[in-house]
């Protein structure tokens, strides 16, 4: 996987990323884990706690299991165009709407947060505080989450009708204009990668691992 | 030739109709601007025009026919209209799909839906940016647009459809006055091309050059419907919350300052 991510210059953003996200939990779990677990092997004290050998090796097993998951999301969402996957699910067979409707949700964050920063610097504009406080920005939140819901709700019904007019319910297959490119390489590494992953469960259930 | 004949329309959950008895008939070839204040009910019958209503938003028709052609619409799915009547409405960046990388993906999109082949899908493209003389936006990512070339791509997207008639609520609304000048000879350039086309607006000069007949909406009625020029002229207009034309305008202030209204033209 890094080397993946190095292939695609993407290996300090994914470090980054992967690291913000896994941080806070991870924290809590070098916590629990080195001074709660059970172990024959005390390494140092602070206070009541023991810290343990065996609560290091766990902590360490549950952090790479964590920077793996993290670190394979990360790397998916920085390599892949999300209407570049959308439109080669729907070449593999899955229902357009299905797609589409994958691919607006994940469009639609950008969208949002766009609109709730213009309601935002439109309700400042008249005088709403929306900074200081936690709860002067609770109470400045508040009078956005109307505009932006409401108005993105007005949006998908116009996007839908636009839509329709351009046959989007028709059923049938479609000839997509565009593939992804998938050379040989790429299809042996994604079923060897598949095989192995197989394999390992295969070992771990088996007891072998 | 599209043709409403004494059609109602309500709402769904609304008891009162939008629209009653509209007897309005769009032939192939001719462009029809529809004025009305708002509230006149302009948007639902473009609505209604499309078959989006009440195919796709429910509702009730609450009286009278659809047919296109001489084939009445009534109760066929929303894909069928699709190839008959486009529909394009105010705000440009609300109907691109928003899954496109490209304009040239993005009016493909219709194409596409229909099941045509690439070559066709792609001839259908390229025919369409042609028509608006807007082949240089090929490449361009959709959300990047200006209003006026957003607006564009979606007619051009309606185009590709290659439907008989096109329906447009408010097209210019959110433009600037470039971007107005942009559709409006889009439009222009369609005209020729001998699309009917069924345009409501409230930018009476954007009609008066254009259509070569004028219908006006008031309450959900059609209370006039005839010529362009003898329609947008009439002082009753203004009472139907209607801005007449400039070019009305200043031959009444003209008349008002004892002038030659002549020298309007």
């Amino acid at each position: 996987m890094l080397v993946m991510a190095a292939k695609a210059r993407v290996l300090g953003t994914l470090f980054r990323a992967s690291l913000l996200l896994t941080l806070p939990i991870a924290i809590s779990v070098v916590l629990v884990s080195v001074f709660t677990r059970a172990g024959t092997t005390v390494l140092f004290q602070v206070g009541p706690f023991d810290a343990t050998l065996e609560g290091v090796d766990f902590a360490a097993q549950t952090l790479a299991r964590l920077f793996a998951i993290s670190a394979s999301i990360g790397l998916f969402v920085l390599v892949t165009e999300p209407r570049a996957f959308v439109f080669d699910l729907e070449r593999r067979g899955v229902p357009p709407r299905l797609a589409f409707i994958a691919v607006a949700t994940i469009e639609a964050v950008p969208t949002l947060i766009d609109r709730a920063t213009v309601i935002g610097e439109s309700q400042r504009a008249r005088g709403l505080d929306t900074e200081g406080s936690l709860r002067a920005r609770l109470r400045g939140l508040l009078p956005m989450v109307g505009p932006v819901i409401i108005g993105s709700l007005t949006d998908v019904e116009e996007r839908s009708l636009a839509l329709e007019s351009r046959a989007f319910s028709r059923p049938g297959r479609r000839h997509l204009l565009w593939s992804m490119p998938d050379t040989t390489w790429e299809r042996v590494l994604r079923w060897g990668l598949l095989l192995g992953l197989i394999t390992l469960v295969v070992l771990r259930f088996t007891g072998r691992v | 030739m599209l043709r409403l004949a004494g059609v109602g329309y309500r709402y769904a959950g609304y008891a009162k109709p939008v629209l009653s008895d509209i007897d309005l008939t769009l032939a192939d070839g001719e462009i029809v601007g529809v004025v009305g204040a708002n509230e006149a009910g302009k948007s639902t019958l473009c609505l209604v025009a499309s078959g989006l209503a009440p195919g796709s938003i429910g509702g009730a028709l609450t009286g009278g026919g659809f047919s296109i052609d001489g084939e009445s619409m009534a109760g066929k799915p929303l894909h069928e209209f699709s190839t008959r009547v486009g529909i394009g409405f105010q705000n440009p960046a609300t109907q691109l799909s928003g899954v496109t990388g490209s304009v040239f993906e993005e009016v493909a999109l219709g194409p596409m839906n229909l099941g045509l082949h690439r070559r066709d899908t792609v001839e259908r493209v390229r025919a369409a940016l042609a028509t608006l003389g807007i082949e240089d936006l090929a490449e361009r990512e959709p959300r990047r647009l200006s209003g006026g070339q957003g607006q564009l791509v979606v007619i051009a997207s309606l185009l590709a459809m290659r439907p008989s008639h096109l329906v447009l609520d408010e097209p210019t609304a959110q433009l600037d006055p470039e971007g107005t000048r942009l559709v409006g000879e889009a439009l222009r350039a369609l005209a020729k091309t001998g699309a009917a086309l069924l345009i409501a607006e409230h930018k009476t000069d954007l009609l008066d050059g254009l259509c070569s007949r004028v219908v006006v909406l008031d309450r959900g009625r059609i209370v006039a419907d005839g010529p362009t020029g003898a329609v947008l002229d009439d002082p009753a207009l203004v009472e139907r919350g209607v801005d007449p034309p400039s070019r009305v305008r200043l031959a009444r202030a003209l008349r008002e300052a004892r002038l030659d209204p002549g020298l309007v033209a």
